[in-house]
């Protein structure tokens, strides 16, 4: 299998979990410009994996490598290989609707349309043709439930989506992006717009649903990333401004026992 | 004695200084009172076309209005019923905004969202030419180009349409005239004079939209078309309806080109193959011309018509830009 | 298989296929619908081209109009009309537009400011012909007759809000720091505005003047009974008759814009309108001749805001 080419660095966890997504020499460009070069990660299924860094190290553009987010700003370019269940996502045939079904994705900001709460949730549904009602009710209700915001909304389901708050719209993005099943979710820093109640509830529905899902999340908050996730991947520009992985291990041992010194700085908060 | 001098002037514009805040207070009450000038010139608008059209309101009343197209408008006899004008306005005006609202929100797309970024500029330059050009000069290329060579075709085609059933039948009664001129004709000028107003502002509401609601669409694995027709419309869509609105209002008071275009004859038929005015060609052609002092206000009762109409659509435009303007932020904010 | 991947997979390949080719065609359609939309813009101006340039000589921009019937001759009383309208166009509309637009700038949100918006937003949207029927009421009839100050005075009022709009936008685009740097001086506000402000924003400002003046000059509606036309208009006869009569400046001025003028647009109407086929060719180099000054100053004032935007961002 061509998963344990990566896998081999990470002996201990091999026989826990089995690697959802492979990044093989991965590089990003926009235009001339080299944003990430030479990037190899492994990815466990049911795993929280967090990646964190100083601003500007490329962890938002790794992420959004993972569902072809990339593709949408003009002269990015990529190299290398993503792969989900073993099949490259960079491959020329593969259908980009598809990789954002099963890679879905939660934004910094919360983002709902300006629709109601259960259009809010049933656009991606409607996309791949579901249109019977109860199949849409069924759909709705089950990724509030697992969103944990069903209880606050039963009753205002046809209310506009900005009418929640800040956190209920997040949690509202979530379940909108839990609609579709995906099988990854990526979450590009979901808690920085939030207070820290919201923020916290967020922390907890992620534990709670990485039962079913693989979520990579970004984040710039050191506690967050230690407190939720399994794994860390530490990020950092080189010398040429490039973004690189320099570790990647157990959260416990990137938090407790670094390999590389700059590691150690910045989880210490000795850097940036 | 010198120094006296200085003083004394020196305290005399002090003085003055003090009292006028260095000047500031007559330059604030200059630029408020060219700000209410402008204010008086709307009012002053007003109320002349008001006061000036007082006879005719007096003594034709609501008649004047009289929705019936086999109305009069005789100023031998002095009997003025405005209704085939008010129609030939409205009847244009509609055959535009459906025909350039597709191509406007389409071209407004296309330059927003798809457009490379090294066409963007010349195309966009491009669009707002067609605004450019002076109306008299569509009206000319009107009569000698675009009528023979696309209208009367177009009229020829559509003719057989007269044949269906009520008031949509009437509305193609042939045959056209050969030279073309017609409210269809009037009604595809307008469609082009239009186009670049309504993509302007269509343009400017989609690219307001924030990228946020792109990226949520996308990530969902929306195709492109998706996430512009089901989040990107209708989340500017009552900018797009406040775009459409101005481009209305501007269709209403056009008037050299549809004057040149339109072949300016009373037709009692309500037919776009047919000949006929606007509320604004009548203006154009008869004012001058009035015969009697009750013509004259009648067709000032027609600008007072229209100046009522355009001032309610965009009133009504304002305040649907001014919603997504007020959206926007809050969505930010969450 | 969950429920949800059961559903999907029932629509299965064919629904994909469908949403990738309606993707397709309609992406394609607007690309189709801008090109389409070019299309009478190339039309117009190639024909106008084809069918001016002929006509076009040196007698056709320093003569004045031959009786109907007589070949030759030239539009050099519109050419007049248009630049004598034109200017008193921006005399009347630059000075009090640009102060109103102080306000407006300063003043956004109080009654006079949101009345001076709206006002201004109205007469932008008023029809060009009902501002001919307005300075009729108000010039015409109480002089009497027709003339050039009435026609330019109807141009102002559709100039104002144009002059209005851009200059506020410009004033608000200068720095705050330049303004608060003159007013830490201690200098008065209205010298701030006129010595530090206005000359910030000043060459966007002429921008707007010259878009403004452009739409000005190819209006035709509201001079049809304020202007109202008059192909024997001739400066030169006027300035020599002045001067042998020992005239002052201002009678002469008076006598130039105190009778019914021609334009380029109202030429073009009168004569396009006419049954005589030199006449309709001669209109043909009227179009071409204001389509080239309308486009030109367009582009270049586009151009000069595009240069000052990309210089703003550095």
């Amino acid at each position: 299998m061509e998963t344990k080419i990566s896998v081999s660095k990470i002996t201990a966890a091999e026989a826990i979990s089995e690697i959802k997504v492979a990044v093989k020499n991965l590089s990003v460009y926009y235009g001339k410009f080299r944003a990430l070069a030479e990037i190899n990660i492994a990815i466990r299924s049911n795993k929280i994996t967090a990646i964190i860094g100083p601003s500007g190290c490329g962890k938002s553009t790794l992420l959004r490598s993972f569902n072809r987010m990339n593709d949408l700003t003009p002269n990015a370019r990529m190299d290398g290989e993503i792969l989900l269940d073993g099949e490259n996502i960079n491959a020329p045939g593969v259908d980009v609707v598809d990789v954002r079904r099963r890679v879905g994705m939660v934004f910094q900001r919360p983002n709902p349309f300006p629709k109601s709460i259960y259009d809010n949730v049933a656009f991606g549904p409607r996309l791949y043709g579901i249109r019977r009602k109860s199949d849409l009710d069924e759909i709705v209700e089950k990724s509030l439930h697992q969103a944990a915001l069903w209880d606050e909304v039963r009753d205002k389901l046809h209310q506009s989506g900005f009418s929640l708050s800040g956190g209920q719209q997040q949690r509202l993005c979530i379940a909108r992006a839990l609609a579709v099943e995906p099988e990854v979710i990526l979450m590009d820093e979901p808690a920085s717009a939030l207070d820290p109640i919201s923020t916290l509830r967020i922390e907890e529905l992620m534990h709670d649903i990485v039962k079913n899902y693989t979520i990579i999340i970004v984040t710039h908050n050191m506690q967050q990333a230690a407190r939720v996730s399994d794994y860390t991947a530490m990020m950092m520009i080189d010398d040429h401004r490039i973004g690189r992985l320099i570790e990647f291990n157990e959260t416990q041992v990137i938090f407790t026992n670094p390999k590389d010194k700059r590691t150690e700085d910045y989880v210490t908060g000795r850097f940036g | 004695m010198k120094n006296t001098s200085v003083l004394k002037r020196n305290t005399w514009r002090e003085r003055l200084n003090r009292s006028t805040r260095h000047g500031d207070i007559p330059w604030s009450l200059l630029v408020g009172a060219m700000a209410i000038l402008v204010l008086v010139v709307v009012l002053a608008i007003a109320w002349m076309l008001w006061t000036e059209s007082a006879d005719a309101r007096a003594k034709i009343g609501w008649d004047f209005f009289r929705p019936t197209l086999d109305a009069t408008w005789n100023p031998a006899k002095d009997i003025y019923q405005a209704w085939p004008f008010i129609y030939g306005t409205l009847i244009t005006s509609l055959v535009a905004i459906i025909l350039a609202v597709p191509i406007s929100i389409g071209i407004a797309v296309f330059l927003a969202e798809l457009c490379p970024e090294r066409l963007r500029l010349p195309l966009n330059w491009m669009i707002e030419m067609l605004a450019a050009i002076p109306s008299v000069v569509y009206g000319l290329w009107g009569i000698f180009v675009f009528l023979p060579v696309v209208v009367a075709p177009i009229g020829k085609f559509l003719a057989p349409l007269s044949s269906l059933p009520s008031f949509a039948g009437t509305l193609f009664t042939g045959p056209i005239s050969e030279d073309g001129t017609s409210r269809l004709a009037a009604g595809l000028i307008l469609t082009i004079m239009i186009i670049p107003t309504i993509t302007a502002i269509s343009r400017d509401v989609l690219l307001a939209i924030p990228d946020t609601q792109r990226e949520a669409a996308m990530g969902l694995g929306s195709t492109r078309w998706e996430m512009i027709w089901q989040v990107l419309l209708p989340y500017g869509l009552s900018g797009i309806l406040g775009a459409i609105i101005l481009g209305l209002g501007r269709a209403l008071g056009e008037t050299m080109a549809v004057t040149m275009v339109m072949g300016n004859a009373n037709e009692a038929t309500g037919s776009l193959l047919k000949a006929g005015y606007t509320m604004a060609s009548l203006l154009a052609l008869q004012f001058k011309e009035a015969v009697t002092p009750l013509h004259t206000d009648a067709m000032i009762e027609l600008g007072l018509t229209l100046f009522a109409i355009t001032l309610i659509l965009n009133l009504l435009a304002r305040f649907l830009v001014w919603q997504v303007a007020r959206r926007t932020p809050q969505e930010a904010r969450a | 298989m969950t429920r949800f991947q059961q559903l999907i997979a029932k629509n299965g390949a064919r629904h994909r296929r469908h949403r990738r080719i309606v993707n397709g065609v309609m992406l394609s359609l607007t690309g189709l619908l801008t090109l389409m939309a070019l299309v009478p813009l190339f039309w117009i101006i190639g024909y106008v081209i084809y069918r001016g340039a002929p006509v076009l000589n040196l007698n056709f921009f320093t003569q004045l109009a031959r009786p109907i019937g007589m070949r030759g001759g030239g539009v050099l009383f519109a050419i007049e009309g248009t630049a004598v309208l034109a200017i008193l166009a921006c005399l009347f509309a630059i000075p009090p537009g640009v102060l109103a637009a102080f306000y407006a700038a300063r003043n956004p949100n109080t009654p006079l400011g949101i009345a001076l918006r709206f006002s201004t937003d109205v007469l932008a949207g008023v029809p060009s012909i009902v501002m001919g029927l307005f300075i009729y009421g108000l010039v015409v009839v109480p002089m009497k007759h027709f003339s050039g100050f009435a026609g330019g005075l109807a141009l102002s009022i559709l100039m104002l809000p144009t002059i209005i709009r851009t200059t506020e936008e410009m004033l608000k685009l200068v720095p705050h720091t330049l303004r608060e740097g003159s007013l830490g001086l201690g200098a008065p506000e209205w010298k701030t505005n006129l010595s530090v402000v206005f000359p910030a924003a000043l060459d966007g400002i002429i921008t707007g003047f010259l878009l403004a003046i452009a739409r000005a000059t190819g209006e035709t509606a509201p001079l049809l009974f304020t202007a109202l036309g008059n192909e024997r208009f001739d400066i030169g006869a006027i300035i020599q008759s002045g001067i042998q009569a020992h005239q002052s400046i201002f009678a002469v001025i008076g006598r130039i814009i105190n009778q019914p003028i021609d334009s380029l647009p109202l030429t073009l109407w009168t004569y396009a309108m006419q049954p005589y086929q030199e006449r309709i060719d001669q209109s043909w180099g009227v179009a071409l001749v204001l389509m080239i000054f309308v486009l030109l100053i367009e582009i270049v004032a586009r151009m000069w805001i595009e240069a000052r935007k990309r210089a703003l961002q550095g």
